[in-house]
């Protein structure tokens, strides 16, 4: 009963989440960042002759560029709190995760404060990324050697 | 039609933020939850050959979400495994990926240098 009672409490106050709102924000603001971007893909496919199948890499690492200039001004944590996942979701909220953290643990010292917390927020990306990544491209090397289908 | 290339970019990107922020709000994930689920989403996208089309649509739409990390994860094991067969699956997985975490790594370090900290926001 206590319970019942304290859930129903806590439903009432708590302010409800404005679904439609969060995910308009984060469907311009994501956009946005991705425009930004192939700005950026066109820029270096024009001046330094990429081609549309190697920027990418430049284009990744400009962006975790910027992310640093805002990071480090304390910018882009306000965009994500407007943003939400139209911030966090580019790889330029992977570098703020990275370098927040970077920046975060500056005063423990370079080696166990910076070095050991950088990956602390990105790391799962990272280890999920590449299990998943290492399983697909298994599962994909036993169908194609038992002959079910073809590169 | 450079402008529809570039509309194409922010509606794809924008999609893919708005399908994350559906899993933060309506499946209440936190943000690192979200981006892994993004990311293996992504692998398995691209194990099935669906994601290279994406990015021949939209270009950076689809390369600067999270879920290409996946792909290119994904597409430099499995380059490598035509190649050389088993050992390939592990070696050939940050050939095509590296710049996304060297450059993290390398800005982070410089960010440490350069920056202090103000503090937590959240």
């Amino acid at each position: 009963m206590e319970q019942e009672k304290f859930d129903k409490i806590e439903q009432e106050i708590t302010p409800r989440t404005p679904y439609v709102k969060n995910v308009l924000k984060a469907f311009f603001v994501g956009g946005l960042i991705c425009t930004i971007g192939h700005a950026i893909t066109y820029f270096y496919i024009i001046f330094f002759d990429f081609t549309e199948k190697t920027v990418g890499n430049p284009t990744v690492a400009t962006m975790i560029f910027l992310s640093m200039l805002l990071t480090g001004f304390g910018l882009y944590q306000k965009l994500g709190q407007f943003a939400g996942a139209g911030s966090a979701v580019p790889v330029s909220g992977f570098g703020n995760a990275v370098i927040s953290a970077a920046i975060e643990h500056r005063t423990e010292g370079f080696v166990l404060g910076v070095g050991g917390n950088m990956f602390k927020l990105a790391g799962s990306v990272i280890l999920f990324g590449v299990t998943s990544a290492f399983v697909v491209a298994l599962v994909k090397l036993i169908l194609v050697s038992t002959g079910v289908i073809e590169w | 039609m450079i402008f529809m290339d570039f509309l194409f970019a922010f509606i794809i990107g924008g999609l893919i933020c708005a399908i994350g922020q559906v899993l933060m709000d309506v499946g209440k994930m936190t943000p690192g939850k979200t981006l892994s689920i993004m990311v293996v989403a992504g692998s398995i996208i691209s194990g099935l050959g669906w994601y290279q089309p994406l990015i021949d649509l939209a270009g950076a739409g689809a390369t600067i979400p999270i879920t290409s990390f996946g792909h290119s994860l994904t597409q430099g094991a499995i380059a490598e495994a035509q190649k050389h067969g088993w050992v390939g699956v592990l070696t050939g997985m940050f050939e095509v990926t590296s710049s996304g975490i060297s450059s993290a790594i390398v800005f982070g370090f410089i960010a440490a240098l350069l920056f202090k900290s103000k503090g937590k926001v959240n």
